[in-house]
């Protein structure tokens, strides 16, 4: 029964077409020239997704990706250029919260409009009335216009309404960083409760760690295109990569373009190793308290002064555990060309089981990174299923 | 996994996938829009109400100046037409047939002018969620038509205070002229609203056009003056006597004009001996027939059109 889909979205793509003319005059004056003022812009590109009941899917890329289109094509509000979007059951969207709320209305009158837009009727909304301004928490104000709340009252407000439609599928686009802690925490747990009663959740975010809490799947948009779909684990590595590679490109740009006479250190890591205490290598394991060295071998075809080498320890998901660098170690690396070879040595490390991925980091002391590599090698602990997490102790237990 | 979630399970997997979105097809799709519609006419309650409560909220008179815009106008009208240019003269109750006429316009204006901004106003709606569209020029109609009744019941008030009360089977022009004007109105709304979406100066146009379409109809001269002016006389020749009688047939053509004219058969007792159009009734009859295969046209434009309103907003 778990593997009914849902969702089924085939070979979807989307063409927006940016007219650059919008009136009547334009349109005369240009006609049949109309073509040079229009300009194609693939916002999706033959995107195959299945979602099956019960799933939460974190819909995640860069920015204009087209996570947000893809997410209004699965409610109805856009349709795809080619392909379909098929679904099953109610479907409830949250692309912004408040949407359809009346600024010289109140509160009250505003949860029933809002919440008939999302396909309550007001018997149903009468019902959760309550229930609807208690979550929000601001049943002081629900009399008054909604054009006098703050804006977390607004947004409260709104979720609140959102959550109490009782939907298959939930749609929901960057709308949780809304609110003050108390009241997030407030709404991830309801998203739990949503997912504990089988809902099918498609999460479009930024909040990467959100994903890895929630998602048991996740999707990266690219351009339009799906580049990996699979485990949280899995696409967060691709879009993480995708965004180191951006960054460089972005780096290489600024140099290009710049007028100023920016010596670019030609400096990188060219290979990077571990070995264990107990002199394991490769892809090592590492028993509980075992140190590592971590070997790096660079290459300097500028001369590198005033620099530094940093090192890290990072969880699969791409969470910074650990870092250190030569400065922070009281080092100061002399003037150096050509290849050279390093060693940290971390000692006693007091790590989880699990994987774990050593990131290796080049900076010039002026703060500016000559080269980061975020993953550049791999080691798992070993452990003796006593403890989760990332820190290890040694616990005890006694009845006092 | 919870029952309710195993339940929820069993349940969608014996629904059919459905397509998201409004669904394709010109004649096929019909019957799914009306669903649609239907299942949100609770929705399109609280927009109507939404409409008329924030209309005028945060004015101390509130709902008033939805009265006092007409009545301002019947005032300008009365004096400036009637007493002024004299047409008071030839029109019996001159006030009462003013305010009859003004009033199936001002429904029809509203409707159309209103219902033409409908979708634009609302593109935070549009944009976010999705709705069959349908329901806010719909939704206007219905606000439209709230206003409507308030000054229908001025107006009676008025033929009550001059001791004329239409009484009997003029009530009965009455339902069918407001239907072939809503019918009309709806159908017109429905395009522009959609049209406008594409093409902004759809608003501005239908400023112009309602204008002319103000003094193209019987509202503040009555048919008798249209009548004795295109009327045939000995000592026309053939062809400009067949020239006005084109022109009677096209002015009678004009759907406004019979509502017009329809309403003052049944408010404008102190009329009841003017002349009115041949086959006024027939004319009413094959005007709503036409009227509603119109609205079906302009529905089904509007559905093909709707598909891209959240990206071109």
């Amino acid at each position: 029964m778990d593997n009914t889909s849902v969702i089924r979205i085939e070979n979807v793509s989307k063409r927006f077409v940016i007219r650059k003319e919008k009136s009547l005059k334009e349109r005369v004056v240009n006609f049949g020239r109309s073509n040079l003022h229009k300009d194609d812009f693939w916002a999706l590109r033959d995107v195959d997704l299945e979602i099956s009941t019960g799933s939460t899917v974190g819909l995640i890329g860069p920015n204009g990706s087209g996570k947000s289109t893809l997410l209004k094509m699965i409610s109805g509000i856009l349709q795809p250029t080619e392909g379909s979007v098929h679904l099953r059951g109610r479907l409830a969207a949250l692309l912004e919260l408040g949407a359809g709320f009346h600024p010289d209305l109140t509160g009250r009158e505003n949860v029933y409009l809002n919440a008939s837009i999302l396909g309550l009727s007001k018997k149903q909304t009468d019902l959760h009335f309550d229930a609807m301004v208690e979550f929000s928490g601001i049943e002081p104000f629900i009399d008054t216009q909604v054009k006098f709340y703050s804006s977390g009252m607004y947004v409260r407000l709104a979720f609140a309404v959102a959550v109490h439609v009782d939907p298959d599928i939930l749609l929901v686009d960057e709308v949780l960083a809304v609110g003050d802690e108390q009241f997030q925490r407030k709404c991830l747990e309801r998203i739990r409760g949503f997912q504990h009663e089988g809902r099918t959740i498609v999460l479009v975010t930024h909040g990467l760690d959100q994903v890895a809490e929630f998602c048991d799947r996740a999707v990266v948009l690219e351009h339009g295109r799906v580049a990996a779909d699979g485990s949280p684990r899995e696409a967060l590595k691709v879009l993480r990569a995708e965004f180191e590679s951006t960054r460089l490109e972005e780096v290489e740009r600024a140099v290009k373009t710049s007028d100023a006479p920016i010596v670019r250190k030609g400096a990188k890591f060219t290979g990077i190793a571990l070995r264990t205490d107990s002199g394991a290598t490769g892809h090592p394991s590492l028993k509980r308290g075992e140190g590592l060295t971590v070997a790096v071998e660079l290459e300097a075809t500028t001369p590198l002064d005033d620099w530094d080498i940093g090192i890290g320890i990072a969880t699969p998901l791409g969470t910074a555990l650990y870092g250190t660098n030569t400065k922070l170690l009281g080092v100061r690396l002399p003037l150096h060309v050509g290849v050279g070879r390093y060693e940290f040595h971390l000692g006693e490390l007091a790590l989880g089981e699990g994987d774990y991925s050593v990131q290796a980091s080049l900076t010039s002391s002026d703060g500016t990174e000559i080269h980061f590599v975020p993953q550049a090698a791999e080691f798992s602990v070993e452990g003796d299923g006593s403890s989760h997490g990332a820190l290890a102790a040694r616990a005890r237990f006694t009845v006092v | 996994m919870t029952d309710t979630a195993t339940e929820r399970a069993v349940r969608l997997a014996a629904e059919p996938l459905r397509e998201a979105g409004p669904r394709p097809g010109f004649a096929s799709g019909t019957l799914t829009s009306l669903r649609d519609i239907a299942d949100h006419r609770e929705l399109m309650g609280f927009l109507v109400r939404r409409e008329l409560k924030s209309r005028y909220k945060d004015s101390a008179l509130g709902f008033f100046w939805s009265l006092i815009r007409p009545l301002a106008m019947l005032l300008i009208y009365y004096i400036a037409l009637g007493k002024f240019l004299g047409a008071a003269r030839s029109i019996p109750d001159f006030a009462i047939f003013i305010y009859t006429g003004l009033t199936a316009w001002t429904l029809f204006n509203e409707i159309v002018t209103i219902g033409t901004a409908s979708i634009v106003a609302n593109s935070g709606l549009v944009k976010k969620v999705y709705l069959p569209r349908e329901v806010f020029p719909l939704s206007v109609v219905g606000s439209a038509i709230f206003n409507f009744f308030i000054q229908v019941g001025i107006l009676l008030a008025a033929t009550m205070a001059v001791g004329r009360f239409p009484t009997g089977t003029r009530w009965l022009y009455f339902p069918l002229s407001l239907t072939l004007l809503l019918v009309f109105a709806t159908a017109l709304a429905l395009l522009l609203s959609a049209v406008n979406v594409y093409l902004r100066d759809v608003g501005y146009l239908v400023e112009v056009a309602l204008m002319i379409l103000f003094w193209a109809s019987p509202i503040v001269y009555s048919w008798a003056l249209v009548q004795k002016q295109l009327a045939c006389t000995p000592q026309m020749t053939a062809a400009t006597c067949q020239t006005h009688q084109t022109l009677e047939q096209l002015y009678l053509a004009n759907p406004v004009t019979l509502v017009v004219v329809g309403f003052q058969q049944t408010f404008w007792v102190a009329g009841s001996s003017e002349p009115i159009p041949t086959h006024l009734a027939e004319r009413l009859g094959i005007a709503l027939v036409i009227g509603v295969l119109l609205l079906w046209v302009c529905q089904r434009i509007f559905a093909r059109l709707q598909a891209n309103f959240a990206q071109e907003l």
